[in-house]
């Protein structure tokens, strides 16, 4: 008799309108597996906003706020204090936003939230562009992709610049708990979000959701690319507890970031020197979050 | 069958927009290019594809035995199951 590895209660209903092999979807069905029925979660615009489908459809077992693009934070403190006001202590509340939602536009509204110590849980899917708008450039976009904003042409007119470290934004508001998931990684993901149930006070996690549409590669290398992603160093799984940094997957064997970014024809235009480039920025923030490690040990 | 809910006047109308039926009845399954079949001679039952199904459409089967099936009217075939399979049991056939 096999056993699951995460928990089996489904609260995500098939039917929704996401596309082939969506990342976004895999992290809101693992989030609310670890979760439970007692949730609240509000929805900023992002691609969730609109895979429900047209109105008297519902994708969830739990209810959903739909709110404007620059209000999750806020909608979030809200809600919780509405919670507190009616005496309720058991329900979970979540906000759930892409990442154009958190880095770029609702970035003001989060800090604020997590500022005054609100019991939340803030999860950022990272899809790396404005992928339910049609794939702009976000703040966290990787350097050398393709979007249609940065269209790379006979120019070379791609991505310049690293990725917004939203991870390092978090931490420097001394909040309880900040942690990076991965949907190629489920039973890490589950356990992070559980173990947020028992911290009070806010709680980022920083998901990786590879999206087939907008990173142009087939919807079937979606978990194998999330996978790369961590073996190559450039999404490192680790958690930050009060200060205290602890990863929780060291690749045993890395891999080049060559082979990551090969796979996706979003990265296709890119010479080789700007891959060595990228590959010298994937080892240094590496080294950093070692020395980080090792420098917070004892905290 | 619920009936229908039709509102007479704007009287009826509820203060906040109330959806009423699971995304259940949009039937997904209609985008589909290629079809998974799973040969339960090979299924080990270890539930990798019903892990990293993004659309929930592979179901566990309590009552035959706990194996696992796709629910063909969601499954939009977008391969993960397939790919990530650890003993390939699970092919890829175009539809007809």
């Amino acid at each position: 008799m096999g056993k699951t590895t995460i928990p089996e209660e489904e609260l995500m209903h098939p039917g929704h309108i996401a596309c082939l092999g969506c990342g976004g979807g895999l992290a809101m069905r693992y989030m609310l597996k670890a979760l439970g029925r007692r949730t609240i979660v509000s929805v900023p615009a992002c691609c969730w906003a609109i895979m429900h489908g047209k109105h008297p459809s519902f994708a969830l077992d739990v209810p959903l706020v739909n709110t404007a693009f620059e209000v999750t934070g806020a909608s979030i403190s809200g809600i919780r204090a509405a919670l507190d006001a009616k005496g309720i202590k058991d329900v979970n509340v979540v906000g759930f936003a892409g990442d154009g939602g958190t880095v770029d536009i609702g970035i003001q509204a989060l800090s604020g939230a997590v500022e005054r110590n609100t019991d939340i849980f803030y999860v950022m899917y990272d899809n790396e562009a404005y992928m339910n708008t049609g794939i702009q450039r976000s703040g966290a976009t990787p350097e050398g992709a393709w979007t249609t904003t940065t269209p790379v042409g006979t120019t070379g007119d791609w991505k310049k610049g690293p990725k917004k470290n939203m991870v390092e934004i978090m931490v420097a508001h001394d909040i309880p708990y900040t942690a990076t998931v991965n949907v190629a990684f489920p039973e890490d993901f589950v356990k992070k979000i559980a173990k947020g149930k028992d911290i009070v006070g806010p709680k980022f996690y920083h998901a990786f959701a590879p999206c087939p549409t907008g990173w142009r590669h087939p919807p079937e290398h979606m978990v194998k690319i999330a996978k790369m992603a961590v073996d190559s160093n450039l999404f490192p799984l680790f958690e930050v507890e009060k200060g205290k940094y602890r990863i929780t997957r060291k690749p045993k064997k890395k891999i080049p970031v060559k082979d990551y970014l090969r796979l996706q024809g979003r990265f296709r235009h890119l010479p080789e020197d700007v891959i060595e480039k990228i590959q010298r920025g994937a080892d240094r923030n590496w080294e950093l979050l070692l020395r980080k490690e090792e420098f917070t040990a004892d905290f | 069958m619920k009936k229908r809910w039709d509102p007479k006047s704007y009287k009826d109308l509820p203060y906040t927009p109330i959806m009423d039926r699971p995304t259940t009845h949009n039937k997904t399954g209609v985008w589909r290019t290629f079809r998974p079949i799973i040969d339960y001679e090979k299924c080990t039952k270890c539930y990798i594809c019903w892990k990293f199904c993004p659309d929930a459409a592979i179901i566990i089967v309590e009552e035959e035995d706990r194996k696992v099936e796709i629910d063909y009217d969601h499954c939009k075939g977008c391969a993960v199951c397939a790919e990530e399979c650890p003993v390939k049991c699970i092919k890829m056939e175009r539809e007809r």
